[in-house]
């Protein structure tokens, strides 16, 4: 039986991302909260050495590119040397079969494992170290809304741009700016296709088709698609295949520099990818019933602007952001006043968060929703002191769990639902991990934590076999997956 | 063609045609009850393209649609006068040629938008709307042969949280093998005991436990290759106490760009799972029935960038020891403009849901009129029938 929470249990756990180690519980919850809507630094510390290379996006992925046709010829050179043997191994066509080739030539831009690594690790340690965990939480929900892969060529280098620069600094700010920035940041280019697209009727076409050169290029619908599904007015938001259609034109011309064999002609945009006017389709565009005069790179951004303060971009979002804290079946009475608000506000999101704040069912004693394996592995890293832990074995354990950041199965992010999570083989890793992670760091008074970290709310249960534990660590592995840990 | 299975054949005609029913009778009825009977639903998640899958070669409207896709089929084995079967399904190919596989071309769920998201839903939880159900059906055909055979077949998830399909009321279980060190049993113990009483996390915790005791095989715990992973799913369902039914899902499919080299890569992972799989099976392979389904399929001209986007009709295919396979079945709709389903996607005029009830209800055998009615329920559909020997 799940005990019930009190409210500043609530606030630390629900709204939060979980009590830090050397913390004590708030006094007065909802001015705890509203404290951290001020304090929030979309750049903390922690970036302050951050190098932001959004703009070299092209360059990584010609980076990229070259290095495979190294390796390939290195390969076949080693091919011929002993031809038969290798035969096999080719045709699984599986790159983790192949030989690992002795030397690897060293990037000119650090390896694409090394930054994605690094990104990782810090996005991590900055939710650890936060003294505004809600708004950290927000950063979260927010990039796996807009969410990016680092499973393409390319994406390993900017997902953690992606939502450093992209998500970060608009959490509190209008929905419209966010949208602008994260799905034309070259990570999501890349990731939806979209910066191989161009226009079928655009100069860069029509030229190429004249001197019969090079391959045909056109039209990806991929990103328009997504946006419109994903990111925007939702799958039900009433739009039809020829709103896609037509968005994939105004989209044209938006890419990443370096690539088309056009760089002279581009554009530098503001969220870190260029404007290729030559690529982009002539023409008025017609999309969800309102008209876009050919406006360059500024049709694309009309289109988006309008879509972010559509009314079905505000249902889809409220319902989104009201089951993120109040579970699978949010109150119709609190998504409908978080739709109000988003539409009044023109999309204002610390608007929104206010009005969650104020909204008694977000308040309710019972837990509402599973915790999802990071959000679990972010609160359990908060809990212990984790100086000791080695970032790798956290990479590790974030694998094994099923959820690394910015490697969603597909665009549409991870599932926010309780039924995703509350696997049985999920349950049994956390397990595993947490005696595992217990191990490794101190163990001292870990009743006082537990009670310092659901406030008021711990069980009978929960506290008859943490003072039964045979050990401190053992204790310590407990508090990590008892009920009040797993869920919120 | 492994000798074993000649040779149980051989013994078991032998011993019929001398009448030496004694020795026959209890394995032969031991075989045929629901008990022993498999099932693998292996759902492609991206929508596969069909196009690829089992190209209409002989259909004079796919040179112009899929003219860079043409060489990939030249030499490819041929499952007929109309179909090429794509170059990379070589475990598959070879059962299509034994009569172990059986193609269905132009399917749909009847789903006919193109969100992956609700796609899928309505290809999991058989419904006939996105997000109208909440369980999935292959969890209700778990309770349907539970009810017919008056036990519940173990149902298994071969991934680290439950699928979709596989959710809902009657018992089943996920694994994915982990990467992580075994916790200590007292620990999992006093685990349990913490879970006392908690009705969601000590179910989870319980359920675990058990099929980390049937996977006891350690040199199978790295899902780490698709053909490690038809091995673990055949080593979960073969043995006393094993799964019956089964699920497992690859992604990889959604090739909007360079079509040729992604498909190509997925549909080699696909194959060499499968391949593992029936190897790992052995003689069970004959009551065994694999389901492979995707929740829709692309279009039918290439895009700009040599790729293509959602469609609608896909192909899919059945395998096991008694598909009626070597054959395809295809209402075909043409690839002219006009026959496009609005004028892009290839058309489909057969029911996924069909071809899914049937094969299954003949597999498990079960009533197809009831199987149709309680997987994909509120449809005009009847189930497709003769698609495995019963």
């Amino acid at each position: 039986m799940s005990s019930d929470s009190s409210k500043a249990s609530i606030a630390l756990n629900r709204f939060g991302l979980g009590i830090r180690h050397n913390e004590s519980p708030p006094s007065n919850p909802k001015r705890f909260l509203l404290k951290q809507i001020d304090g929030y630094d979309p750049k903390p510390r922690l970036l302050a050495g951050w190098d932001d290379t959004t703009e070299k996006a092209g360059e990584i992925i010609q980076e990229v590119r070259r290095q495979r046709r190294r390796r390939q010829s290195a390969m076949e050179a080693e091919n011929q040397k002993a031809a038969q043997p290798l035969a096999q191994s080719s045709m699984t066509g599986d790159a983790s079969m192949a030989p690992e080739t002795p030397e690897r030539p060293r990037p000119t831009i650090s390896s694409r494992a090394q930054i994605l690594r690094h990104d990782t690790a810090l996005r991590t340690q900055i939710a650890v170290e936060s003294n505004t965990p809600m708004i950290e939480r927000l950063v979260h929900f927010w990039s796996n809304h807009f969410s990016v892969s680092a499973g393409k060529p390319g994406t390993p280098q900017q997902v953690g741009n992606h939502e450093f620069r992209a998500i970060r600094p608009h959490v509190l700010g209008k929905f419209s700016d966010m949208l602008k920035a994260a799905a034309l940041h070259p990570a999501m280019l890349i990731y939806l296709d979209q910066y191989r697209s161009a226009g079928p009727n655009s100069t860069w076409q029509t030229r190429r088709r004249k001197r019969g050169n090079g391959q045909e290029r056109g039209l990806n619908e991929n990103l328009a698609r997504e946006i419109l599904e994903l990111h925007t007015v939702g799958v039900n938001g009433g739009y039809s295949q020829s709103d896609v259609t037509e968005f994939a034109r105004a989209l044209t011309g938006w890419t990443i520099r370096g690539l088309l064999g056009v760089e002279r002609l581009a554009a530098p945009q503001s969220p870190g990818s260029d404007y290729v006017q030559v690529a982009h389709e002539p023409g008025t565009r017609t999309i969800m019933g309102r008209q876009y005069e050919d406006t360059g790179a500024k049709q694309a951004l009309a289109v988006l602007d309008d879509l972010a303060t559509h009314p079905s971009t505000a249902k889809f979002i409220a319902d989104k952001f009201a089951r993120h804290f109040t579970g699978d079946t949010p109150p119709p009475a609190l998504v409908s006043r978080l739709e109000t608000d988003f539409l009044r506000s023109g999309g204002d999101l610390g608007g929104m968060l206010r009005v969650l704040i104020d909204a008694p069912e977000a308040w309710t004693p019972q837990p509402l929703k599973f915790r999802a394996p990071y959000e679990w592995l972010v609160a359990v890293l908060r809990i212990v002191d984790e100086d000791k832990l080695n970032p790798r074995r956290v990479a590790s354990g974030m694998r094994a769990l099923g959820q690394v950041p910015w490697r969603a199965p597909s665009p549409a992010g991870y599932d926010d639902i309780d039924a995703s999570w509350a696997g049985p083989d999920a349950v049994f890793r956390r397990i595993e991990l947490a005696e595992r992670i217990a191990r490794l760091v101190p163990s001292d008074n870990v009743m006082e934590r537990a009670e310092a970290a659901f406030p008021g709310s711990l069980s009978a249960q929960t506290r008859t076999w943490l003072s039964r534990a045979e050990s401190s660590k053992q204790a310590l592995g407990l508090l990590l997956v008892a009920p009040e840990m797993m869920r919120r | 063609m492994t000798r074993t299975n000649l040779d149980r054949r051989s013994v078991l005609a032998g011993s019929l045609a001398l009448g030496a029913t004694g020795i026959v009778w209890p394995r032969m009825a031991f075989a045929q009850a629901a008990g022993t009977k498999n099932v693998l639903l292996v759902v492609l998640r991206g929508a596969a393209d069909g196009l690829a899958m089992l190209a209409p070669t002989g259909d004079p409207g796919f040179a112009a649609l899929r003219e860079a896709t043409l060489p990939n089929f030249e030499g490819a084995r041929k499952a007929d006068s109309m179909f090429t079967i794509h170059p990379s399904f070589e475990h598959v190919g070879k059962a299509y040629g034994k009569g172990e596989a059986l193609f269905v071309h132009a399917t749909s769920t009847s789903y006919r938008k193109r969100s992956h998201f609700d796609g899928q839903n309505m290809l999991e939880t058989g419904g006939t709307k996105p997000f109208a159900k909440r369980d999935g059906w292959l969890n209700r055909l778990v309770s349907l042969v539970g009810e017919s055979a008056g036990s519940t077949p173990k149902a298994l998830a071969i991934a680290p949280t439950m699928p979709l399909a596989l959710r809902g009321s009657a018992p089943a279980s996920s694994y994915a093998p982990s990467t992580l060190p075994d916790a200590s049993e007292d620990f999992m113990q006093r685990v349990s005991l913490l879970y006392e009483g908690d009705e969601q996390l000590g179910g989870l915790l319980s359920q675990a436990l058990e099929t980390q005791a049937m996977a006891s095989d350690s040199t199978l715990r790295n899902l780490r290759d698709a053909e490690a992973a038809g091995k673990l799913a055949a080593s979960l369902m073969t043995g006393p106490g094993s799964a019956r039914i089964a699920m497992i899902e690859l992604d990889g499919w959604d090739t909007h760009a360079n079509q040729n080299g992604a498909f190509g890569r997925a549909a080699r992972k696909l194959d060499a799972l499968i391949g593992s799989y029936r190897t790992g099976m052995g003689e069970a392979w004959d009551d065994t029935l694999v389901l492979v389904a995707t929740e829709f399929g692309r279009t039918a001209r290439m895009n700009g960038t040599r790729g293509t986007d959602h469609g609608t009709g896909t192909a899919t295919f059945l395998m096991g020891g008694s598909v009626r396979g070597g054959r395809v079945i295809a209402d075909w709709p043409g690839l002219s403009n006009a026959a496009l389903f609005e004028q892009r996607d290839l058309n489909p005029t057969t029911s996924l849901e069909a071809v899914l009830a049937g094969a299954s209800a003949e597999h498990l055998g079960l009533d197809p009129r009831l199987t149709m009615a309680r997987l994909f329920p509120d449809r005009a559909t009847k189930a497709l029938e003769g698609l495995v020997r019963s």
